[in-house]
């Protein structure tokens, strides 16, 4: 299906295209109903403050725009594209298919602004886009069912594995997930070792720095084993996508999901109230390591090959704004990246504001700090762990395999 | 046309006989080299590079090769395929099955004839989806059968034991349809004397169908089998639907595998995908050869 969504992509690719000077061509993925709005909000408070610039703005599918990018990045490049920060841009980058836009944050000062993602902007010293938004991913749990067993929201391992023990005697299954898509499996992996190893481990990891055969890492997945083992994660979760997992939650059949911040609305829409709803953040694991977070950042990018580079600055410059980022950010009820925007009175995202600004540091999430083969290899590699903990030797063999043939 | 083609041509007039063939086959031939032979090429020259599409490409020999061998991916995507192949081919003797049960005269088997080869109407992204909710756990009808009968629920599709299993099925249900109804014709055209004169001498049942029937379903079973080796081999779109390869891997078959090592968001090697083509290239020649020597043996002797 994504193959057939691709070739639409890329036929639509084919047929838009080429502006006229004066003329601003957009391209992003942009289809669910929020970020949808929220691009059309941006283009609006970009129009207002460029009456001068006209924007054609193209509108791919999410699945599709990930092969069509490649497509019209070499072929015919628009002027603004919005892509993903960390590992996941690099192939463009070293590929020469982005622009370095180091001098707009020099010149508007972002580094102060934008501080939170300039770690994840930066390959080889250079900034190569503009980032607008992000999320926390946290563990979701029901306040109802966790008030009527008398559990407190556990803040450190122990206190986790006595909750999900009292979880599971009451007859429910502690985590709700899905993994037929693979990646929400990455969460559980980034949390586990950033909480086990720590933050600078896990960038080593993903990086390729780290043997997968590490005893370090052998240690994340002991303690996943805690969770799996015992039945912790609701059956059969690799048959399903996270959202069919969304309704063993609602219906109070498994009350914690680890997850992005986006699972909200998919839960309040299955029926539950925003105060049955708490968050909180990863339990601590090992005592003293410094708390790091996932925090998945989006961004627009100019590619090099851009007609229009003058107004694809301008346009990159206005998403920096702390009143754009505000704007764009309501509609889309995530957390705007700039720390001069205004604060969000949704409790989810108070919530999560408050967790990342006291972040040691901000993860991608695996499979954009990873390259996107390891990426690939390891959440299968999770995914069976999941499904067969007794395979965890064979698994890391494997990975380490991959990591030995992808990072050369 | 033809005020068209210079009189004054000699040359032309002198090679009419032999030219005007091959510009008849010419817009066919060209078609075919440029989406079919050239390709074909081109995959295996691009499997001796290290390429992700867009960078610059890096010979290195063999080393594709050898990494498939020395890959666990591959031979699972190489078990699968023969899984498929085999159990794939049992379309064509329950195709028959169909097609003699169905080959009555009652009142209204159009109707039944039409309804059984209703699957192979529909598009395989649906029966994938269609199968996808018949086996998923908690509120599929097959789950729920096996929950009742057993005790113990069973996800088909997340089980690396049965994921393979539950997908050919899947395929089998428009592919039965599909040799039913080459049967169907096929049955059509048996000479009623020949079965006749069967019947005087004493042939029943099985003696009938193996002797008298089947031999003459020779050219419909031959076309069942070289459609359902080809469609087990290019078995992609029910995978990519229901499993997208998974669980960790274990439904993957080499088409699918060859995608998303080149085209896939976690791929983009191209010479590694090429070579997983070439692979499945040589697979389909050794088919494909049987085919064309069991042909030209054919005409040859009739």
């Amino acid at each position: 299906m994504n193959s057939f969504k691709a070739a639409l992509a890329l036929g639509y690719a084919l047929t838009v295209s080429t502006a006229f000077a004066g003329e601003l061509v957009v391209n992003s993925d942009q289809t669910d109903p929020a970020p949808k709005k929220a691009m059309e909000t941006l283009i609006e408070g970009f129009k207002a403050a460029h009456p001068d610039v006209t924007v054609k703005w193209n509108n791919f599918d999410h699945e599709g725009y990930k092969s069509a990018i490649r497509n019209f990045l070499t072929a015919d490049a628009p002027d603004v594209v919005s892509w993903y920060s960390g590992n996941r841009m690099a192939p463009f980058v070293k590929a020469g298919l982005f622009e370095d836009v180091t001098d707009l944050w020099t010149e508007n000062k972002l580094d102060d602004q934008l501080k939170s993602a300039v770690k994840s902007m930066e390959i080889d010293g250079k900034k190569w886009g503009i980032p607008y938004s992000y999320y926390q991913w946290g563990i979701y749990y029901r306040k109802d069912i966790f008030a009527e067993q008398g559990i407190t929201p556990p803040k450190t391992w122990a206190e986790l594995i006595a909750a999900c023990e009292k979880i599971k005697a009451a007859g429910m299954t502690p985590f709700a997930i899905g993994t037929k898509a693979l990646w929400p499996t990455g969460g559980w992996f980034d949390y586990l070792d950033l909480r086990v190893n720590g933050y600078e481990f896990h960038m080593d990891l993903t990086a390729g720095k780290v043997p997968y055969t590490d005893p370090k890492v052998k240690a994340v997945f002991e303690k996943w084993g805690e969770l799996v083992k015992p039945g912790y994660f609701i059956e059969n979760h690799a048959a399903i996508d996270w959202q069919d997992a969304i309704p063993q939650f609602v219906q109070g059949k498994a009350p914690m999901y680890l997850m992005g911040n986006f699972a909200v609305a998919a839960m309040v829409d299955g029926g539950l109230k925003e105060d049955q709803i708490g968050f909180l953040q990863f339990p601590e694991i090992t005592a003293g390591i410094p708390m790091a977070e996932d925090a998945p950042t989006e961004s627009f990018h100019i590619p090099s090959g851009a007609k229009n580079k003058e107004d694809a600055r301008k346009f990159l410059a206005y998403l920096a704004t702390p009143e754009a980022q505000t704007k764009m950010n309501e509609v889309l009820g995530q957390l705007p990246v700039n720390n001069q925007s205004a604060k969000s009175n949704d409790p989810f995202l108070k919530a999560g504001f408050e967790m990342l600004a006291n972040a040691y540091a901000l993860a991608q999430f695996y499979d954009r700090d990873a390259p996107a083969e390891m990426a690939k290899a390891g959440m299968e590699g999770f995914q069976q762990f999941m499904v067969k903990p007794d395979s965890v030797d064979a698994i890391l063999a494997r990975l380490e395999k991959a990591r030995g043939r992808i990072y050369k | 046309m033809s005020s068209t083609v210079p009189a004054t041509s000699s040359y032309w007039k002198r090679n009419q006989q032999r030219l005007a063939p091959w510009l008849f086959l010419a817009p066919g031939m060209i078609m075919f080299s440029i989406y079919v032979i050239i390709p074909i090429f081109e995959s295996i020259w691009i499997s001796f590079y290290d390429w992700d599409g867009l960078g610059p490409k890096t010979w290195i020999g063999v080393a594709n090769y050898v990494e498939l061998l020395d890959d666990e991916a591959f031979y699972t995507s190489l078990k699968n395929n023969i899984l498929w192949l085999v159990l794939y081919l049992l379309a064509v003797p329950a195709g028959l099955a169909v097609a003699l049960f169905l080959n009555q005269t009652v009142t209204g088997i159009r109707l039944y004839k039409s309804l059984f080869f209703f699957p192979f109407v529909i598009s395989q992204v649906v029966v994938g989806l269609i199968f996808t909710w018949f086996y998923a756990p908690d509120f599929g009808l097959l789950s729920a059968l096996i929950k009742t009968v057993t005790g113990e629920s069973i996800a088909i599709l997340a089980d690396e034991r049965y994921v393979t299993l539950g997908i050919i099925a899947a395929g089998l249900w428009p592919q039965i349809a599909y040799c039913m109804i080459l049967y169907l014709t096929g049955l059509n055209n048996i000479n009623p004397e020949q079965v006749e004169a069967a019947r005087m001498d004493g042939a029943k049942g099985w003696s009938l169908l193996w002797n008298i029937v089947l031999p003459q379903l020779g050219p419909a079973t031959f076309i069942a089998i070289v459609v359902t080796v080809i469609g087990a081999l290019r078995s992609f779109d029910l995978v990519s639907i229901m499993t997208d390869g998974g669980p960790y891997g274990s439904s993957r078959v080499l088409s699918f595998y060859m995608y998303e090592q080149a085209l896939s968001e976690y791929g983009y090697r191209m010479g590694y995908g090429a070579a997983i083509a070439v692979v499945l290239f040589m697979i389909m020649m050794v088919f494909i050869t049987m085919f064309i020597v069991r042909m030209l043996m054919q005409e040859r002797n009739a």
